[in-house]
This record gives C-alpha cells, sequence and structure tokens, in this order.
C-alpha cells in the first residue's frame, strides 16, 4: 500500500480535531497502519490547531516530515499557507474559502494576506490547490461547524477507497443526533470533487 | 481488533486492564485525559484530587493497602508532588504503584520544558518510556509487576507527543484480575514511618533494589537491539525512537523501553556490535551522560539540539549536518516571504476573565498572575498581567512584593481550580504575616484550560458523583479573613468600586470575581450591533482583545458567527456606538 501523509491545518472550535479523527479511523478500515498527531492545549477556541495523520504499511513518526505530505486540507485560508513547506511537489491542497482574522488584523496592525497570495504560496509546492467553499456548503446544510465532513468528502473521491467506508466511519465519529446531516455534508463535499 | 487510542486513552486502558483500582490526579497538558479516560472504566474509583501531591499521597495511601494504583500528572505536577514521591520511594508499598507523568518538550502548555527522566535518577525510582499507545498500555502493567516485584513506585514518562497522538492498539475482552477481597492493611512501622531511624534503614535497601532493577533491565525484553547495518549505532527511547527509525531506516538500533536504571551490559553488548553510537533523544542528555560514564564513545547533543521537541524533519536535517546520512533531493525553495501574522489562542468572546482584567488594566494595577486561561491576559491588547510562575504562585509574590514597599497597587489574580490547588497556603501567608495583599479569585466554576474537569469547587467528581462544594468565600473568611467581596466583574461599575476599596485598604484581602465559564454553561446572547453612523474607529472596544470585533476601514464591526452577544464592548465603548440588540 501507498504511504499518504496528510496535513489539516485549521482554527480552534472548526472541528479539525474530530475531523482528523475520522481521518484516521477511515485509514484504519482501509486497512492502512495508522498514526495520527496533533497539540491542544492552552485556551479552548481560537488558536492554530494542526494534525498529522499518516497512513502506511508500517507507520513509525506520528509527525509528517516536511517535504512529504500528499494533502494539506485547510480550514482556514491563513492556516493553509502556514504548511506548504510540509508538501511534496505535486501534491494537492484542498483550503476551505474561509477567512478568520487573527488579533493583529482585528486590531488593524497586520495586514491579512489575499487568496491570491496565499495560492502561489501554495503552488510553489503543490501541484493544484482547489478551492472548497466549505463553511459555506455546511452553513447552507444547516451548521458551519460541518465543515469539517465537507472537506472530508472533498477529500475522499481524490484518495478513492470505498465510499461506504467513509461513510460509516462518519456516521460513528459524528454526534448520534446529527448522522444524517453530516452524511449529507460529506455527500456535498464528494461533489464538489467529483 | 485493533482500535486508535491517544497515548492517555491507552495509559488508562492499560491501567484499568492491569487491575488499578485507585487512581488520582490534577489535571495537566498533556496528562489530563488519562483520569478522565480511566474514570469511565466499571469497578473502579477515581478522583480529581486538589493538587498532585495530593493524589500521589491517595494513591500510595491505596497501594499501602493492598490495591494497584496509578496517580498522572504533568511534568510540572511532579514537582508539586515530588515530596511524596520520595518518600513511596524509601517505604515501597504493598500493591503496585505506577506514576504517569507527561513531560510537554517545546511547551505547548507549560512554563517550563523540563526532563522527568531527571526524577527517576534523583528520587532512584525505576522510570519506563513507551514510543506509541500499544506500548503506553503494555508499560502500565510491566510497571506495575516491577513495582510488586522490587517493592518501588514506577514512574512511566509520557511527552505531549505520545499523550496527543493516536496509534492503533490491540484491544481484547480480557477482563482485569479481580481484587482482593477485603483489602488488609498490614501494619509495619519501621517499613512505614519515615522517622530517621527508619530511614536509614531504609536506604541502604533502595540501593540494594537499584542494583537489582539495573539486573533487571538486561532481561526485559521492554529493551532490545534490532539488528540492522554495524556502521551506525542509534540508542532511542520513547517516540523519539520512531522519528529515529524514519531517518536512519538501515541502522542498528538500541530500543530502551527502560531509561532509568539502564541495561549496562545490554548497552556494551551493543557497542561491540556497531561502529560508531548515536543517541536520539529530546531535551537532556540523559542517556548519552550515562552512556559517556560507562567509558563508551557516543554522539548525541553536539548534534540534536537541547531545547524543543525533534521531529522527523529536524532529526534530519541535524544528521545531514554532522554527516551521517546524505541530504534527501532538494525541492525547490519556497521563495515567498508572505507575511502570515500569527494567532495566538485567545480569551473566549464572552470569557469573564476578559472583563476583570479590563478593570484591572484601566486601574494600572500591577498584576501577579497564575496558571489558566487568564494567563493570556498578559498579552497584547489586554496587557494586564505582570508575573506568572507556576501554579498558586501568583499570591506569595504579591505579597512579597507589598512587603518589598513599592508604591504601586498590586494584586494577586488566579482562578478557582488554581486557589484550591495551592492558594490557600498563601493566602494563610498573608494574614498570618500582618500582609496587606488583595487576592483576586477568579472564579468562573472550572477548570477550564485544560478541558472542564470538575473540582472540589464544582460540586462533581470525575465519576459525576454529587459532592460537596467546597466554597470559597466561606474558606477565606473560615481562615480569617474579613474583607472578602464576591462580584460579577461584568458589573465593571461595582468590580471597579470594589477593587479600588481592596487596594486603598491595609486589610488583607479577598474577591471572588465570578463569571461561570461560557464554554461551560454555553451562554449565549445576540450579538450587538456597531452603528458605523456613531462609532469613530477610536478603538477602545479593540484593546478588550475580544476576536469577533474587527476593525474596518472607518468603523468597527463585529463578526456574529463569533460573538457571545456577552455585550462587554458594549459597555466600554465611549461613542455608546455599539448597540444592544
Amino acid at each position: 500500500m501507498k504511504n499518504i501523509d496528510f496535513l489539516m491545518a485549521g482554527v480552534g472550535g472548526q472541528g479539525t480535531i474530530l475531523a482528523s479523527n475520522i481521518l484516521a479511523e477511515v485509514g484504519l478500515q482501509l486497512g492502512y497502519d495508522v498514526k495520527k498527531a496533533e497539540v491542544h492545549g492552552m485556551a479552548q477556541r481560537g488558536g492554530q490547531v494542526d494534525s498529522h495523520i499518516r497512513w502506511g504499511d508500517k507507520v513509525y513518526s506520528p509527525l509528517v516530515e516536511e517535504n512529504n505530505a500528499d494533502y494539506l486540507i485547510g480550514f482556514e485560508m491563513l492556516e493553509a499557507a502556514r504548511f506548504p513547506h510540509f508538501l511534496k511537489e505535486n501534491s494537492l491542497a484542498l483550503v476551505n474559502d474561509y477567512r478568520i482574522n487573527p488579533p493583529l488584523v482585528n486590531l488593524g496592525k497586520a495586514a491579512y494576506p489575499s487568496k491570491k497570495e496565499i495560492e502561489a504560496l501554495i503552488l510553489e509546492r503543490a501541484g493544484k490547490v482547489l478551492w472548497i467553499e466549505g463553511t459555506g456548503i455546511a452553513k447552507n446544510l444547516g451548521n458551519p461547524a460541518m465543515v469539517g465532513v465537507v472537506m472530508l468528502g472533498a477529500l475522499s473521491t481524490l484518495i478513492g477507497g470505498d465510499k461506504e467506508a467513509w461513510l460509516d466511519v462518519v456516521g460513528r465519529m459524528v454526534p448520534q443526533k446529527f448522522v444524517e446531516l453530516n452524511k449529507e455534508a460529506f455527500n456535498a463535499g464528494c461533489e464538489v470533487t467529483a | 481488533m485493533k482500535k486508535l487510542m491517544t497515548g492517555n486513552e491507552a495509559f488508562a486502558y492499560g491501567s484499568y486492564l492491569h487491575g488499578v483500582r485507585f487512581a488520582a490526579a490534577y489535571p495537566g497538558t498533556p496528562s489530563s485525559e488519562i483520569l478522565s479516560n480511566y474514570a469511565r472504566y466499571p469497578g473502579i474509583f477515581a478522583e480529581w484530587s486538589p493538587n498532585e501531591k495530593v493524589a500521589l499521597d491517595a494513591a500510595i495511601g491505596a497501594a499501602y493497602a493492598g490495591t494497584r494504583a496509578m496517580s498522572s500528572m504533568k511534568h510540572v505536577g511532579m514537582n508539586v508532588a515530588a515530596d511524596s514521591l520520595f518518600y513511596a520511594v524509601y517505604t515501597g508499598l504493598k500493591a503496585g504503584l505506577v506514576i504517569i507523568c507527561a513531560d510537554d518538550p517545546n511547551m505547548h502548555s507549560s512554563q517550563n520544558e523540563q526532563d522527568n527522566r531527571n526524577y527517576a535518577k534523583f528520587a532512584k525510582c525505576p522510570m519506563l518510556e513507551p514510543s506509541d499507545s500499544e506500548e503506553a498500555k503494555q508499560f502500565v502493567g510491566t510497571a506495575l509487576d516491577m513495582s510488586e516485584q522490587f517493592d518501588t513506585p514506577v514512574i512511566v514518562r509520557s511527552v505531549t507527543r505520545l499523550s496527543h497522538s493516536s496509534t492503533p492498539v490491540e484491544v481484547t475482552d480480557q477482563e482485569p484480575p479481580p481484587p482482593e477481597e477485603p483489602p488488609v492493611y498490614e501494619r509495619d512501622a519501621q517499613k512505614f514511618v519515615m522517622v530517621p531511624a527508619n530511614a536509614r534503614r531504609r536506604h541502604p535497601v533502595v540501593e540494594e533494589r537499584l542494583k537489582q532493577l539495573a539486573e533487571f533491565a538486561e532481561s526485559t525484553p521492554i529493551n532490545y537491539i534490532e539488528s540492522g547495518d554495524s556502521k551506525l549505532g542509534i540508542v532511542s527511547a520513547g517516540v523519539c525512537y520512531h522519528y529515529a527509525r524514519e531517518v536512519f531506516p538501515d541502522a542498528t538500533f538500541l530500543k530502551l523501553g527502560m531509561v532509568y536504571p539502564l541495561p549496562e551490559k545490554l548497552i556494551h553488548k551493543f557497542a561491540e556490535q556497531v561502529d560508531k553510537i548515536i543517541v536520539v533523544e529530546e531535551l537532556d542528555p540523559f542517556l548519552e551522560e550515562r552512556l559517556k560514564l560507562m567509558g563508551i564513545e557516543v554522539q548525541g547533543k553536539d548534534i540534536f539540539p537541547m531545547i524543543g521537541e525533534f521531529s522527523p524533519s529536524l532529526i534530519r536535517s541535524s544528521a545531514v549536518q554532522a554527516g551521517l546520512i546524505e541530504a534527501p533531493e532538494a525541492l525547490p525553495e519556497i521563495k515567498s516571504n508572505l507575511e502570515r501574522p500569527i494567532r495566538p489562542p485567545m480569551l473566549c468572546p464572552g470569557c469573564g476573565h476578559r472583563a476583570l482584567f479590563h478593570v484591572l488594566r484601566e486601574n494600572g494595577v500591577l498584576v501577579t498572575g497564575d496558571i489558566g486561561c487568564y494567563t493570556l491576559a498578559f498579552a497584547p491588547p489586554l496587557n494586564a498581567m505582570h508575573t506568572t510562575g507556576c501554579m498558586g504562585a501568583s499570591i506569595g509574590v504579591a505579597h512579597g512584593i507589598n512587603k518589598a514597599g513599592v508604591k504601586d497597587d498590586v494584586a494577586a489574580v488566579l482562578g478557582d481550580s488554581t486557589f484550591l490547588h495551592s492558594g490557600i497556603h498563601p493566602v494563610i501567608d498573608v494574614l498570618y504575616n500582618q500582609g496587606s495583599t488583595t487576592t483576586i479569585i477568579s472564579d468562573n466554576n472550572a477548570t477550564a484550560m485544560t478541558g472542564f474537569q470538575e473540582h472540589p469547587g464544582t460540586g462533581k467528581t470525575v465519576q459525576d458523583r454529587e459532592t460537596k462544594v467546597v466554597d470559597p468565600e466561606k474558606l477565606v473568611r473560615g481562615i480569617g479573613y474579613e474583607k472578602v467581596d464576591i462580584c460579577d466583574p461584568y458589573d465593571i461599575d461595582k468590580m471597579e468600586k470594589i477593587l479600588q476599596d481592596h487596594l486603598k485598604s491595609e486589610e488583607p484581602s479577598v474577591i471572588i470575581a465570578r463569571h461561570p465559564c461560557v464554554l461551560s454553561t454555553r451562554e449565549k446572547h445576540t450579538p450587538p450591533e456597531v452603528d458605523p453612523e456613531i462609532c469613530i474607529n477610536c478603538g477602545v472596544c479593540l484593546d478588550i482583545g475580544c476576536s469577533p470585533l474587527v476593525q474596518e476601514e472607518d468603523h468597527v464591526r463585529i463578526d456574529t458567527l463569533l460573538c457571545n452577544g456577552c455585550g462587554l464592548c458594549v459597555k466600554v465603548c465611549p461613542q455608546e456606538a455599539i448597540i444592544e440588540k
């Protein structure tokens, strides 16, 4: 089996950790050895959250090595822009077309880079940047917090693997009250990249 | 069946599976989820103790009484519990005692990056270091068996990257061993009363035990050699072992599951098999120094840094620089130097701490701070905290500053959980030594920063049982404080009045600034609106550092998706341009 390294980057409260848990679990279901690492500490919301997920025959390090990631999944534009040095050549970036200002920008003391600048930066490594209206799609379905599942849907068609296996894991790992809605969000994500 | 578990989940599962029936801890990143996960298993007792020392004493007591016990803590928690660790090494126990401590290289959520392997040597206590979740589960069992075989506590060391990484764990239907019923306490004062005469008898036991443990280290399967190319030998332990395996796939490895005491014969045997030895270890040169003392030529900290966290990338670049490996094929360098503003963690919208620190800043108070979410108030734009050292330090430091005689108004600020952890003794100190310090307990009724764990002030235990509430007001009044006031910091005018009254008073005093954590209460109101016609873009509201407030070209805007509707900005706006809805 081919090794696949993923990097997810988002802002606290966006659901990055749940999405990374789902992606790791899908890998296990598809028969890979899987490791995942992330840091969550300090205040509960608003800080950077980045998650490393690795699928492979035999995975040692839970951390992805720089220059080696196959996929960058950005839940927020600026957060995606922090990690192009992790990407290998011709890798793929899926970026949620959504902006959350860091405090310095809100205070008018720093500028938020433009979408064009961010895309150019990521393209220095990635073969392609796919902009996804993840938050928009999730919001239309009733809950912007489902952005992670939308992004995973978009990712799933690119990786392949039995769609039912993905949906099964999503169904098991999201809050029980919102299983159907999340499956809808996943399917909406699939349609973006299908 | 294999299941993905974080290191912390696996520590909890391993504890349950290997018959731990009592566990106690105080939350601390990255260790907190060990106890909260353990608490969900059936037939066991788990508690959040007020601090790590109390937790360890309680676990020692359970182990004295013949019940397998576990205590978990973050690295700096071990400093708090150290006194108890040292005596337990002398007394030994009856049943197994495992202490799981989690270091935080790179200080993702800590005030220092001390290497707790030094505690093993310092306290003469054996230490194991798992490298993934499966080992985390297994090593807890090994540690408990060792604890009983050698009559000593055993420390299992974790780091952030183990505790918070998920890797597959073999899950079985196996039930933990049944408890001995009923437990019997065997009285043995000579062993358990550490007066000098007894302690002098116990110290040789400790030294002899270390020799036996060193022998055990030679034969335990958790220390092993993985044969590869004999040109390069790598010594490593813990999660660093996996990074090193990525970078040196062909090398011969000495993988140490037990980092204290070390298997010297095995190490010599390994040294004979390889031409060159490199130690790959984060933080201190703990293994490297021991190997050097053994007369073995090794390299370690001259190649890899002593500061911060390792990663495969860092090990590779250091190894290339040292000429150990060829540089990988270079990818085109990223040329863009696009400015990417940092995103530090912030107090949440609606957080009561913000209102309190707004008042403190507006009154020019010198604030000695403490460990909790509210520590974030030191940062711009609040800039309202001036010292933070460790749990409970705020009050003693404020007392010392006051006694030194500075002219500033000084207040100590700490959270409710931190107050119960280690704030009680210092408020006694202030009272006893005729201090005038104002202590402010910023009470949000939660251990918020580590993930909303219960504490003695919340009325619930970790196993969700209703219990007595320790009320900080009654507590300080009981100690002898007469000047005690309670105020919701969102009532800014009242808060300010009380603050000034306390600061001007010569009497030692306590203010309880009480506003429940909005993330636990999920309280939310309709966001206010900025009237762009009235707003002069003066930026006063931005100085409270609330993320939904965004400065636009000619006015401030409120991001309604992020806003909690708490109304603090409405209160601070001098133009009355922000209107409650």
